[in-house]
């Protein structure tokens, strides 16, 4: 694809700069993520006027057929150079797993065939990197164990930037295979997690490097409205009753609440009855916890999960998706690491969606939902499923059962099996 | 010089505590608060670390060692 025809054309005054999210002050558009005064988290200021005179309906639908149709709500400020494909990922009618779970609206928006690497990291990656560039860097780098490198080195491969990788030191090899192939620096880090967060964040103030997840976090974490916008086009244009996002660092169910709101700020639909609801797993659920205890803050907490592609145990968002949860009247439920087996499951055996364990909490979580009467059966909801299941297969090998073993013959294959002709 | 932002959870037991005051006098760097929440049973303190980069990783590794939670101004990076 020509890099051009990625977009129709691009907005040149849609970013003001940036703005802190505690005191709202200003800086200019450039890669910094931490207030200099009250050390609150940066944000993009959008000139949402100037976006508004040019942004439609039709304009989205006749842009390209990936995530970069949103341009104009996104933070680059010239064509995208890197991530053509990402996005636009289908909205699934479930209506074998909401006639399980008693829900007639059911839909699931499928991000295991993300482009290129299978997650929905695969979003905010494609924006950060070509962020990155825009800024000037040369290299890139990111502090992960799974999805996010997996995204970063794929995307700084087609990029032909310098890529490093950090991961804590014991990281089974296996783990970073999907990095690795990309040929990034990885640097595996002596010590434990805290003691990789540290340096991480020391070598990002010090080197000059477009961390994707540090100093370019403001243009990365933009990246996830895009479920927003893809889920309210996917409907026809309007915002489900209810949606069930996994929490993280809540930056992807921030996002999704601040979607929907920017496409009723901009006249393209009506309303937002969205309630936005959080899944976590049982064993890292510090967002959950403070929301089931009326807490307006977040204790930290030692993830001890399958999950871990949503192990984080505080996290950088959290306060914020806790207060989207609130302020969109939704809830917050948790899963058991079996549960989360068992969601992976049904959503694999209802409607051939494989996913990983993140996936597993949420459907997980969705069926408690649906079951306390908080989801009502005629509802549209939407559940982002946001990573493949080929890559936490260890997650469920002993839970998918066996095959059935024959002898070469015809005999052998009906006794053993009992199938009428 | 390096600069480093973090941010100290502190557990009931270690409210009372003058650590940033400690810290300022056991090693050489330049403690300034930027944002702060202490209530009875917990609290948080934002907080700019200046020094050699040496001196500001032993002052973190004291924190730690004094029983509060130390973490970078981002919290958790590893996604």
């Amino acid at each position: 694809m020509n890099r051009k025809s990625a977009v129709s054309d691009i907005l040149k005054q849609k970013i003001k700069g940036l703005k802190c999210r505690e005191c709202g002050k200003l800086y200019p558009p450039v890669a910094l993520h931490v207030c200099e005064f009250c050390f609150g988290p940066l944000e993009v200021d959008y000139n949402y006027d100037e976006i508004k005179r040019h942004i439609s309906h039709e304009r989205i639908e006749n842009g390209p057929k990936s995530l970069w149709r949103y341009a104009d709500l996104l933070p680059v400020e010239g064509y995208p150079t890197v991530g053509l494909y990402a996005g636009l990922t289908p909205l699934i009618e479930a209506k074998n797993l909401g006639t399980e779970l008693g829900l007639n609206r059911l839909y699931i928006k499928n991000d295991t065939v993300n482009h290129p690497t299978l997650s929905f990291k695969d979003r905010v990656v494609a924006i950060a990197i070509t962020r990155a560039k825009e800024l000037g860097f040369s290299a890139v780098a990111c502090a992960s164990t799974g999805n996010l490198a997996n995204s970063v080195a794929a995307h700084a491969a087609e990029a032909r930037l310098q890529c490093y990788v950090f991961i804590p030191g014991d990281l089974e090899a296996g783990k970073i295979l999907g990095s690795l192939i990309y040929a990034p620096t990885v640097i595996a880090v002596n010590g434990n997690y805290d003691d990789v967060n540290r340096l991480c964040s020391e070598v990002a103030g010090e080197y000059n490097w477009g961390f994707v997840n540090i100093n370019i976090r403001p243009y990365y974490a933009e990246g996830s409205k895009t479920l927003a916008f893809e889920t309210a086009e996917q409907l026809g244009w309007r915002a489900p009753d209810h949606v069930v996002v996994p929490v993280a660092s809540g930056s992807l169910l921030t996002k999704i609440w601040k979607g929907f709101n920017e496409l009723k700020m901009l006249g393209l639909i009506e309303s937002v009855p969205t309630r936005v609801n959080g899944a976590q797993a049982e064993g890292c659920s510090p967002v959950a916890t403070a929301f089931k205890e009326g807490r307006d803050f977040i204790k930290p907490v030692k993830p001890k999960t399958i999950a871990k592609s949503i192990a984080i145990g505080n996290p950088a968002d959290g306060y914020y998706a806790l207060k989207a949860v609130h302020e969109s009247k939704g809830a917050f439920d948790t899963a058991t690491d079996g549960e989360t087996i068992e969601g992976i499951k049904l959503l694999a055996r209802t409607e051939g969606i494989f996913a990983e364990t993140a996936g597993g909490v949420t459907i997980a979580v969705l069926k408690k939902l649906a079951m306390n009467g908080l989801i009502p059966k005629d509802d549209t909801v939407v559940a982002y499923v946001t990573g493949n299941g080929l890559k936490t297969q260890e997650a469920v090998i002993n839970a998918v059962g066996d095959v059935v073993r024959i002898e070469p013959s015809m005999d052998s294959f009906e006794k053993t099996l009992s199938i009428k002709k | 010089m390096a600069n480093f932002k973090i941010r100290i959870s502190f557990p009931e037991d270690k409210i009372k505590e003058p650590l940033i005051y400690q810290i300022g006098h056991e090693f050489k760097v330049v403690t300034n608060i930027r944002r702060a929440d202490v209530r009875e049973k917990t609290g948080w303190v934002e907080l700019e670390l200046t020094g050699e980069a040496a001196e500001i990783e032993k002052a973190v590794e004291s924190l730690k060692a004094k029983g509060v939670k130390v973490e970078p101004i981002e919290r958790n990076i590893i996604e």
